[in-house]
C-alpha cells in the first residue's frame, strides 16, 4: 500500500510536477529517488550545468538528458584568467556543438565560461539550431567577427547575444549589418569587449531601433560619446547600460543633450563602461543616480573626487566596482564617503590601477575596507586590492559584516605581513573564516602559515572555493584544507610548499570536488603517477612547457597540476605540453 | 608549530616517497636535500637539476643548433636573430626578465630557496621576485643578481584578468599632475600580443613588457616554439632527449627556415629587429614566425618606413 503511493501518479503528472524543480541539485536529488523517476526526470530535463566540460562527454550527456534546450559549459581552470593555462591547453568546445546540433535541434541556449569557440563552431550553431535564442560567451576565445555574422545572419529570433571579456578578432565591424530587417528580438547586447574602431554605429542604431524588447546593452570602446544620446533615446527602456568611451571636449549642447537622454531612460538600473572619463560629463547622470544598483566604474582611468561625488548620489547602490587610482584623491576617504552614502551596498570590488608599480604611493589601504564594512551592514562580497593590511583590520571587517560569502583579498605584494605587528595575516583571515558562516569564496594573500588552513579547515564549513597563492609551511597546511572543509569544490593553489603527503592522504577527498589546480608547488611526479593509477575516477594531469616530466626523476615536482573528477576518461585533446597520469593513456605511448 | 602528523596513506604509499617527506618533518621549514628538490622561487626557472644535464643539454643544444633555422634570412648583418646559447638558462617563458644578466640559475637556488620558506613570523622574505626594491625592505640575501632597475613581474600576479590588463595597458590612467609624468605611468602594465606560427595549431600570447630586449624575446619564442615541431614529430612528450628526437628537430627546422614579423599599428607586417627595442613594443600588435619563402618583400617596405618615422 505505502510502496504502490509512489507509482500511483501517472508519469505526466509527475512530469508536471518536475517542472517547477528548477535548480539541479533539486533535480538530481529526484532523480536519485527510483528507476522510475530518474527516468521521468530525465526526459524532463532542460536545463543542463556542467562546471568542467572534460568532467563528462557530450555522447554521455545526450544520452541521459535527450531533450535539454539549454547548456551552460566551463572550460579551463579558473587561474587561466592569470595567464597560468598555458594557450592551446583545450576547452573546445567544436565537438560538443558538433554532437548536439544531431541530437539537441531545439537547442536554444548556449552559455560557455573560459572555452575556445572558433568561428567553425559559431557557424554550426547558427547552421543547427532553429530557435537559438542566448549565446553567452564569458571570457572566451578563438572566434572572430566572421564568427558573429554568421550568428546574426541566421538566428531569427536571438534575443541574447553576450560577449563579455571575450579575445574576438576582429575583423570587420559589418557583422551588425548581418541582424536581418526582421529581427526585433534582441533583450540583450554586449559588445564591450570589441576593440574595433570600425563598429558599425549606423547598423547599430538600426538594430536598436527595431527591438523594443532591448533591456541590457553594453557598447564598445570604440562608441564615442557624443553617439551615446542616439542610442539612449532610441531604447529608453534600457535596465542596463554600458557606455563605450566618456570622453569628449566639453560642450555644453553635447551635454544637455546626454543628460536629457539619459533622464529619458526611467528604467535605467545599472551602468557600467567609462573608459577614458571627462569628469565635466558625470553630471548628466545625476539624474537617474538615485535609481541606480549597479554602478562598475573599474575601466574609469582618471582619478577625480567628481567620481565619489557621482557615487555619492546613489543612495540605493548595492554594487560598485571601482577602480582606486594610486596617487589619487579616491582612496580611503572616497571608501569612506561611500560608506556613508551608499548603505544597501552589497558587493564592493576595488581594483588597483597600476598593479605593477615599483612605488606604491599608498592612498588607499585597509582603512578604505574597514570603513564600507562599518557603515555598509549588508556587504557580502568583497574584491578587494590593496598594499597592506592587518589582523586588527580583518578582525572588524570580520565581526562588522558576518554575512559575507565571498572574500577576495588581494594584497599586491606577496606574503606582505600585518604592517603594524610584522605577524602573519593568519589570526585574521581566522577571524573572517570564523564569523562568516556562510562564506562560499575565499581569496588568501599576505603573508601566511599553516595556522591559517588550520582556521579555515576548522571554520570553513560552507568553503566552496578557495584561492592561495604564497602561503603556508608545509603539507600540513593542505592536509587541513583538505580534510576539514566540507563543502569545497575548487581548490586553486600557486607557489606553497604544499608536497605529496596531504594530497595522497585525502585523495579521496578529491572525488568530492569539481577540481584541484596546484602550480609551482612540491607535488612530484611520482605521487601524480600514483594518483592517476588509483583514481580512476580522477584525470590528473601534469602541465610542463619545457619538457616532459619523465625526462626527469619521480622526485621532482611537477611545473602545474590540474586534478578533476571526470566519467568521462583522460581526454584525447591535450596538447604536447600536458600529461595525462591515467594508465590507460601511459600504456598507449 | 607541533610536529606534521603521520599520516597513514591507506593503501597508497607502496612506493616510499622521496626525500621530501623526511625533511618535511624538521621543524625550521623545508630544507630540501641538495641533490634533487628545489622549490624555484615563483616565476623563477625550474629547479636546478645537475643529475640529468645531459638531457637537458642535448634539448638545449639543437634548440641552439636551431639557431640557423630561425635566423633572420634576409638580413645577414643580424638585426635579430634567435639565439639559443643564453648561457644555459632554462629560462622559460615565465621566468622574470632578467635585466641583461645571464646566469643558468645556479646563483639563485642555493640561496633563495631558503627565502620562500619562513622560519616564524617577523622575517619579510627578501625575493619573491627578484626585481624591485623592496618597499618594507628586510632584504637579507643581498642578492647581486638583482637588477633593481628591471621590471620583471611573476605571471599571473596580481590576479587580474588579461581583459582588464589589457585595457589598463593600452589606456594608461592618465596623470593630474600637470607636468604629466606619464612615463612613470607606462611602465606599469602589460602588453599581451598574439604570436602565430606557420603550421603550429594555435596561438600563443606574448607580454611584451616582460622582455627587456629582441635577445630576451627571440629566446622565449624559441622555447615556446619548439614544442610545437617536437609534437609535430608525432612523439607526445619526448622521452629521453636521446638523439632521435635530436635529428627530427633539426631536420624540421633546417628543411624550413623561419623568420619573425609583426603587425604593426597601421597594420603593415615588418621584419622584426629593425627598430629599437622600446619602439617595437610601442608598435607591436601581433607576431608572426613565417617560413622565409614567404617573407620575401618585406624587407625594402621596413626600411623604408623606419625612414619615414625617424
Amino acid at each position: 500500500m505505502q510502496k504502490e503511493m509512489a507509482y500511483s501518479f501517472p508519469d505526466e503528472v509527475l512530469k508536471h510536477v518536475f517542472s517547477f524543480i528548477q535548480s539541479d541539485k533539486d533535480r538530481n536529488a529526484v532523480s536519485l529517488v527510483c528507476k522510475s523517476w530518474y527516468e521521468i526526470e530525465r526526459w524532463c530535463r532542460r536545463k543542463v550545468f556542467i562546471g568542467n566540460c572534460y568532467a563528462v562527454s557530450p555522447r554521455m550527456v545526450i544520452r541521459r538528458f535527450p531533450e535539454v534546450r539549454s547548456i551552460e559549459l566551463k572550460g579551463k581552470p579558473h587561474f587561466a584568467d592569470f595567464n597560468l593555462v598555458p594557450d592551446g591547453w583545450g576547452g573546445y568546445v567544436l565537438q560538443w556543438i558538433a554532437e548536439m546540433a544531431g541530437a539537441y535541434p531545439w537547442l536554444g541556449e548556449i552559455r560557455l565560461k573560459r572555452m575556445v569557440v572558433t568561428d567553425e563552431s559559431l557557424e554550426l550553431i547558427a547552421k543547427s539550431f532553429k530557435n537559438f535564442k542566448v549565446l553567452v560567451l564569458f571570457s572566451c576565445e578563438g572566434f572572430s567577427t566572421d564568427g558573429l555574422a554568421a550568428i546574426a545572419a541566421s538566428c531569427k529570433n536571438l534575443r541574447e547575444l553576450d560577449l563579455r571579456e571575450s579575445e574576438v578578432d576582429d575583423l570587420s565591424g559589418h557583422w551588425l549589418a548581418q541582424f536581418p530587417e526582421t529581427c526585433t528580438s534582441l533583450v540583450s547586447l554586449n559588445i564591450s569587449c570589441l576593440g574595433s574602431d570600425e563598429v558599425s554605429f549606423s547598423a547599430l542604431e538600426r538594430l536598436v531601433d527595431r527591438c523594443p524588447n532591448l533591456r541590457s546593452l553594453q557598447l564598445n570602446r570604440a562608441v564615442t560619446l557624443d553617439k551615446i544620446a542616439n542610442i539612449l533615446r532610441r531604447a529608453p527602456q534600457l535596465v542596463d547600460f554600458g557606455t563605450g568611451n566618456y570622453a569628449a571636449e566639453l560642450q555644453p549642447d553635447v551635454f544637455s543633450n546626454l543628460a536629457g537622454a539619459f533622464s529619458s531612460c526611467k528604467e535605467l538600473k545599472s551602468l557600467s563602461g567609462f573608459w577614458d572619463v571627462v569628469p565635466a560629463y558625470l553630471p548628466a547622470l545625476y539624474s537617474i543616480c538615485p535609481r541606480l544598483t549597479s554602478l562598475n566604474l573599474s575601466y574609469a582611468t582618471i582619478q577625480s573626487p567628481d567620481l565619489i561625488k557621482l557615487v555619492s548620489h546613489c543612495p540605493r547602490l548595492q554594487r560598485l566596482l571601482f577602480l582606486i587610482q594610486v596617487l589619487d584623491y579616491v582612496e580611503d576617504s572616497g571608501l569612506e564617503e561611500l560608506a556613508s552614502s551608499c548603505k544597501d551596498l552589497q558587493e564592493l570590488r576595488v581594483f588597483p590601477s597600476d598593479p605593477f608599480g615599483v612605488e606604491p604611493n599608498v592612498s588607499l589601504t585597509e582603512q578604505g575596507l574597514v570603513a564600507v564594512s562599518l557603515g555598509c551592514p549588508k556587504l557580502q562580497s568583497v574584491l578587494y586590492f590593496c598594499r597592506r593590511m592587518s589582523n586588527a583590520a580583518l578582525v572588524t571587517i570580520a565581526q562588522n559584516c558576518p554575512n559575507l560569502t565571498r572574500f577576495r583579498l588581494c594584497i599586491i605584494e606577496p606574503k606582505t605581513p600585518d604592517y603594524l605587528t610584522l605577524d602573519p595575516l593568519d589570526a585574521g583571515f581566522g577571524a573572517i573564516v570564523e564569523h562568516c558562516k556562510d562564506l562560499r569564496r575565499l581569496s588568501l594573500s599576505g603573508l601566511l602559515t599553516d595556522h591559517v588552513f588550520e582556521y579555515i579547515g576548522t571554520y570553513g564549513k560552507k568553503l566552496e572555493m578557495l584561492s592561495v597563492a604564497f602561503a603556508g609551511d608545509s603539507d600540513l597546511g593542505l592536509h587541513h584544507v583538505l580534510s576539514g572543509c566540507e563543502s569545497l569544490r575548487k581548490l586553486e593553489i600557486r607557489d606553497c610548499p604544499f608536497g605529496d603527503k596531504a594530497l595522497l592522504a585525502n585523495a579521496a577527498k578529491l572525488e568530492t570536488m569539481r577540481s584541484l589546480w596546484m602550480s609551482s608547488c612540491a607535488v612530484s611526479f611520482g605521487a601524480c603517477k600514483l594518483l592517476g593509477q588509483k583514481m580512476p575516477k580522477l584525470n590528473v594531469e601534469v602541465i610542463d612547457e619545457t619538457e616532459p616530466p619523465d625526462s626527469r626523476p619521480e622526485s621532482y615536482p611537477v611545473d602545474k597540476l590540474y586534478i578533476y573528477k571526470s566519467v568521462a576518461g583522460p581526454r584525447f585533446d591535450m596538447p604536447p605540453f600536458v600529461w595525462s597520469m591515467d594508465e590507460a593513456v601511459k600504456i598507449l605511448h | 608549530m607541533s610536529k606534521p602528523i603521520e599520516h597513514d596513506y591507506i593503501g597508497l604509499s607502496e612506493q616510499q616517497l622521496p626525500s621530501m617527506e623526511k625533511s618535511s618533518d624538521k621543524k625550521d621549514g623545508l630544507h630540501l636535500k641538495d641533490t634533487e628538490l628545489r622549490l624555484g622561487l615563483p616565476g623563477s626557472e625550474s629547479p636546478e637539476r645537475e643529475d640529468h644535464d645531459q638531457n637537458v643539454l642535448s634539448l638545449k643544444s639543437f634548440v641552439s643548433g636551431a639557431k640557423r633555422g630561425f635566423s633572420d634570412a634576409l638580413d645577414g648583418g643580424g638585426n635579430w636573430v634567435f639565439s639559443g646559447g643564453s648561457g644555459g638558462g632554462t629560462e622559460g617563458l615565465f621566468s622574470p626578465r632578467r635585466g641583461g644578466k645571464n646566469n643558468g640559475g645556479k646563483d639563485l637556488s642555493g640561496s633563495d630557496s631558503g627565502s620562500v620558506l619562513k622560519d616564524g613570523a617577523a622575517q619579510k622574505p627578501s625575493v619573491v621576485q627578484e626585481k624591485k626594491p623592496q618597499v618594507a625592505a628586510t632584504s637579507s640575501h643581498g642578492n647581486g643578481n638583482i637588477a633593481p632597475a628591471s621590471k620583471a613581474q611573476v605571471v599571473g600576479w596580481p590576479p587580474i584578468r588579461s581583459f582588464r590588463k589589457n585595457t589598463l595597458a593600452a589606456h594608461p590612467p592618465k596623470n593630474d599632475d600637470g607636468d604629466g609624468n606619464a612615463e612613470a605611468k607606462l611602465g606599469s602594465g602589460c602588453l599581451y600580443v598574439k604570436v602565430s606560427m606557420d603550421g603550429a595549431p594555435y596561438l600563443r600570447k606574448v607580454d611584451l613588457k616582460i622582455y627587456g630586449s629582441y635577445k630576451d624575446l627571440s629566446s622565449a619564442l624559441e622555447k615556446m616554439f619548439s614544442c610545437f615541431t617536437i609534437g609535430q614529430c608525432g612523439s607526445h612528450g619526448v622521452s629521453s632527449g636521446d638523439g632521435l628526437t635530436e635529428s627530427r628537430l633539426i631536420d624540421l627546422l633546417h628543411g624550413s627556415e623561419y623568420v619573425l614579423t609583426y603587425e604593426d599599428k597601421d597594420g603593415d607586417w615588418m621584419l622584426v629587429g629593425d627598430v629599437p627595442w622600446e619602439m617595437f613594443t610601442d608598435w607591436c600588435k601581433r607576431l608572426r614566425i613565417m617560413k622565409s619563402t614567404e617573407a620575401i618583400g618585406l624587407a625594402p617596405r621596413a626600411m623604408e618606413k623606419c625612414k619615414n618615422r625617424t
